[in-house]
């Protein structure tokens, strides 16, 4: 497959084709190499998901919170794709989405070929929930206090119509999977146990269900620092074992490094750039992504950070700003950033990762764009 | 307090501080021996993880602890008072005033029934006795200060009004309100966002150089603890195990500890390799055993570290440790180098 | 990774010889017995009802016969301990007697009103939306009433009589019920481990079986506690009204009302059915306040 066609085919290209690019492909991380064309495990197609804020005497709709605007977004069989993003850039949100917790607006999420909640030919909601299950972030409130843990991770294969000694025996199993003794912690409830522990559980009890692809929504990231990393390892061992894919969430950008193979930075319910993880964290395109990277503390006492990347707080998704919705705090914004909104689409010459920035696309208008290369 | 700066006498001085707490079942022994002191201008920052005591240690330099369950012991001087001795009444006084203290969550110090421009000035006015007047035009200064964009509206503003990072500004406004000498800080940027969190470092960097404050600043995050302290020190199960410059610490480190802490914490050029975690758990405070607390995780113990409790080293004179093996120069930790295995900065 | 024996054959007794680790209510348990004073107020309530069931065995004299010689006779009388009514029946076995209507009518509507009304928050506490709104909105027209007068209310159109008595009772207990349960449900609805059951599949029934009931039931159960303490005194309330209970049947608030006009010829008589009304609502309460109490343990 020759490099230089597929980036003359992409420049200029319709964003499904950009995108479906990189999906379609498997990356060979060693190389940077497209290698094959594999079916995606998941692919979503513009997912856009808005929360209507009601109140007055007639709860009438007052404002409307733009969680989730049209993300896109494939995650290859085996790989683990970072979502990173501040507050209210909608990670969580689409995490939601994935997992059809709360169902979305407008566009399709599509697994293993099959859409999901298709009338007929697709893959149900409740089978959907045995291929793909999610640990959620460590608190008091993540197991049920009244159950035995043995009991939590159990549930639900039972609920699958599992009998009861058999799920009670794979939960067992996961129990001395994630490193506790089940003759130790079987019967025991979650006030008797650490954070790191907890979230041990709550990680079994996303396997229970034997899924394919795992969603970690900021798994670790109420783990103190050296916690962090036994559960960072055992994620890892445990990938390898009961070979599934990850989609990993998290606000903390060296953890995604360490655990990602592809990244993908949201902002304000966008898909703002995405790409492999050490192309994004070298090189980053989108001016977010420069100044998150740039924004991280620094460990050198002596090279201390002197001036913010960014000033203010990211702004609410209530009232997003029209056109690309990072230009109220972008360095580089111009006339035309107010007026259209970047499409996703990969840079020129760059065929593996996808930027939504007016400065990366030729002829676009910006200043900063390079002009129009005749063919 | 000239007279302290005039006998340079150092802003805050610690002795041999333990704090209990006494529960129904058991007592927890969250702070065991801790000193330390620290000048004016200077910074230090507590770097632990959850359970190492640090907010216990930033919240008795206050008294801030429920009165009826603790039991403090040794000697806490602070702008020139000795905290342990002194009666409610005339703690009430220095607090908010001479010292004052900023919290991870910003709604912890503000009220939300008040503007923040009225709490402001409430503070000024009732501690130094100036009218309102003066108090609303020292309040707008103050928001400018901790530059609050369109401070002058912001003053009428309410707390839930407000962005997470600007209700962060206006509490650190408040607290610096009465110009205290020494700001204590509990993790104030752990629940931000990473562009709002350099920001209020850079803030509160700024201001601390302005107003020539001593600062204590309690973290767990080691990038926040390098970006912010002159000089460090590593806290575990209630003590402190390492005390030094910040530089140092981080490039040799001369505890088992910290050198575990800085190792294991997730940097981007790790990727691909195995987390060396540090295996185990941190001990259990209501029972602490006899010796080193982190003896039991420690890959260099020795008998003789469970034996007694390390006693305070000092390998040069502006260093601490507590580890007999490292003191007795029979490791070298090395370092971790971070300074290089920061490569993530485009 | 911890150094874990090889698992034995059968998982469930496996499962069942694995460390026991200390559930919530044992917890609650162990808080409780250190707490002397609910323990204290336990016992009396435990007394009360092992005398009211098994009266006869406690009383020498019968409740319904007097004798017009023996009529008020103060507290000490020999034969009669704590002396006679206005008709000359013994007061201490009318006590006893009365006692078992007195808690019937203080203990069973506000269990019936449990049962009806903790199925109904709970459900519009899961449900949300519509239903959740007319189930509230239906509470909110009940509890616009204060609950005597619904009482009032329902007994003067039905007629007096306990069964009456305990259906007006019920029917103005259900909101409280209803409005705790459902804020209790809403609460625990949007909890992480309730997503997590959703994300596994499970439908609504299986999830309140296993994830909310076990998180309500506990605070319900202590708030119908401290409601049976109002009870009771509204149970008799509605009987000294004339509106309950009817004569000849023994019951606290009847004898109240008949021994009102003794009030100047034997005070003490005449008040002890008041005061047995105060005590048995009084140890409702308290042991309601102990429970809650106990059941406060910090996670």
């Amino acid at each position: 497959m020759s490099v230089a066609k597929d980036a003359a085919l992409l420049v200029g290209a319709p964003r499904s084709n950009a995108r479906g690019k990189l999906g379609r492909s498997t990356v060979d991380t060693g190389t940077g190499e497209l290698v094959g064309q594999t079916r995606p495990l998941l692919a979503v197609e513009n997912l856009t998901k808005h929360f209507a804020l009601k109140g007055g005497l007639l709860n009438r709709t007052k404002a409307v919170v733009q969680a989730v605007d049209g993300v896109s977004f494939d995650v290859q069989t085996g790989e683990t794709l970072g979502i990173v993003g501040e507050s209210g850039c909608g990670k969580s949100t689409t995490a939601r989405l994935l997992m059809h917790l709360i169902p979305p607006d407008i566009g399709s999420i599509v697994f293993d070929g099959l859409v999901v909640g298709a009338a007929e030919g697709g893959l149900s909601h409740r089978d959907l929930h045995r291929q793909m299950q999610m640990v959620f972030q460590e608190s008091y409130a993540s197991l049920n206090p009244r159950l035995p843990l043995a009991m939590s991770i159990a549930f639900g294969p039972l609920v699958h119509g599992l009998a009861k000694p058999a799920a009670l025996k794979r939960a067992m199993k996961l129990l001395e999977a994630v490193g506790l003794d089940p003759m130790l912690f079987a019967n025991r409830y979650p006030h008797e146990l650490s954070g790191g522990q907890r979230q041990r559980i709550n990680i079994a009890r996303a396997l229970a269900l034997e899924p394919r692809i795992v969603i970690l929504d900021e798994a670790v990231s109420a783990l103190d620092k050296s916690v962090e990393a036994q559960v960072l390892n055992l994620l890892v061992d445990l990938k390898a074992q009961f070979d599934l894919t990850y989609v990993f969430i998290s606000h903390d950008l060296n953890v995604v490094r360490y655990i990602s193979d592809r990244v993908m930075v949201m902002y304000l319910g966008k898909v703002v750039e995405i790409g492999p993880v050490d192309h994004l964290y070298r090189d980053p395109q989108h001016p977010y992504t420069q100044a998150l990277l740039s924004a991280m503390p620094s460990m050198d006492p002596r090279r201390r950070t002197l001036k913010s990347p960014l000033t203010g707080d990211p702004p609410n998704p209530i009232s997003p700003p029209s056109g690309c919705r990072f230009r109220t705090r972008c360095p580089f914004a111009e006339a035309v950033c107010e007026t259209a909104s970047p499409a996703l689409l990969a840079p020129p010459g760059e065929e593996l990762r996808a930027v939504a920035c007016h400065m990366r696309v030729p002829g676009s208008g910006h200043s900063r764009a390079a002009t129009v290369v005749s063919a | 307090m000239t007279q302290a700066e005039a006998t340079k006498q150092p802003v805050v001085s610690v002795e041999n501080l333990h704090v209990r707490f006494v529960m129904r079942d058991a007592t927890v022994a969250a702070v065991n021996g801790v000193s330390f002191t620290l000048e004016a201008g200077q910074v230090l920052g507590i770097l632990g993880e959850s359970g190492s005591g640090k907010s216990v240690t930033l919240r008795a330099l206050m008294r801030l602890l429920p009165p009826a369950r603790t039991r403090i012991e040794g000697r806490i001087r602070v702008a020139g008072h000795e905290i342990v001795a002194m009666d409610e009444a005339a703690l009430r006084e220095v607090r908010g005033t001479e010292i004052a203290m900023i919290f991870q969550e910003p709604m912890m110090a503000l009220d939300p029934v008040f503007t923040i421009g009225a709490q402001i000035a409430e503070t000024i006015v009732r501690h130094e006795g100036v009218s309102y007047d003066a108090a609303n035009r020292r309040a707008l200064e103050l928001l400018e200060m901790v530059q609050i964009p369109s401070a002058a509206r912001r003053l009428k503003a309410y707390p839930h009004e407000m962005s997470g990072g600007m209700r962060q500004r206006a509490m650190i406004a408040l607290a610096l309100s009465c110009r205290p000498y020494v700001l204590l800080a509990d993790e104030p940027t752990t629940a931000l966002d990473v562009t709002v969190q350099i920001q209020i470092i850079l803030l509160l960097r700024k201001l601390q150089q302005e107003l020539g404050m001593a600062v204590v600043f309690v973290t767990h995050d080691v990038g926040v603890a390098v970006e912010v302290a002159d000089r460090i020190a590593v806290m575990y199960a209630g003590r402190f195990v390492e005390v030094g410059p910040t530089e140092a610490v981080i490039d040799s480190p001369a505890h088992p500890y910290t050198a575990a802490l800085l190792t294991s914490t997730v940097l981007g050029s790790a990727f691909g390799k195995r987390l060396e975690a540090i295996s185990g758990m941190p001990p259990d405070l209501r029972a602490l055993p006899e010796g080193c607390s982190f003896a039991p995780r420690c890959r260099f113990s020795e008998d003789r570290c469970s034996a007694s409790m390390p006693p305070e080293f000092a390998p040069t004179p502006e260093r601490m440790t507590r580890c007999l093996r490292v003191a007795g120069r029979e490791i070298d930790l090395g370092g971790p180098n971070l300074s290089e295995r920061n490569t993530s900065r485009p | 990774m911890a150094d874990v024996a090889v698992l034995p054959a059968d998982p469930a007794s496996a499962f069942k010889r694995a460390q026991q680790g200390k559930s919530y209510w044992r917890r609650v348990w162990e808080r409780l017995r250190d707490d002397k004073v609910t323990l204290a107020v336990i016992g009396v309530l435990v007394m009360l009802l092992v005398m009211v069931v098994f009266a006869p065995w406690f009383t020498v004299h019968d409740p319904y016969t007097g004798s017009v010689l023996r009529r008020l006779k103060p507290v000490g009388t020999p034969g009669h301990w704590l002396g006679t009514d206005e008709v000359g029946r013994d007061l201490w076995a009318r006590m006893v007697f009365g006692g078992r209507l007195s808690l019937l009518a203080g203990v069973v509507p506000v269990f019936l009103a449990l049962l009806i009304g903790g199925f109904l928050g709970v459900a519009a506490g899961y449900a949300g939306g519509l239903v959740n709104s007319a189930i509230m909105r239906l509470t909110d027209v009940l509890y616009a009433f204060p609950s005597i007068l619904l009482a009032i209310a329902i007994t003067g159109i039905l007629g007096s009589g306990l069964q009456n008595t305990i259906l007006a009772l019920t029917i103005s207990f259900i909101p409280p019920i209803i409005r705790i349960s459902e804020s209790l449900t809403t609460q625990v609805r949007h909890l992480d481990f309730v997503e997590a059951a959703r994300a596994s599949g499970a439908g609504p029934l299986t999830i309140m079986r296993y994830h909310i009931l076990n998180n309500v039931l506990g605070p319900i159960l202590v708030y119908a506690a401290s409601l049976i303490s109002i009870c009771i005194i509204l149970a008799a309330g509605l009987s000294f009204l004339g509106l309950g209970v009817t004569p000849p049947s023994a019951e606290w608030g009847l004898m109240l009302n008949n021994l009102r006009q003794a009030l100047w010829v034997s005070p003490l008589v005449a008040a002890l059915p008041g005061v047995m009304i105060f005590i048995t609502s009084m140890c409702f309460n308290l042991m309601s306040d102990g429970l809650r109490q106990a059941m406060d343990v910090r996670l």
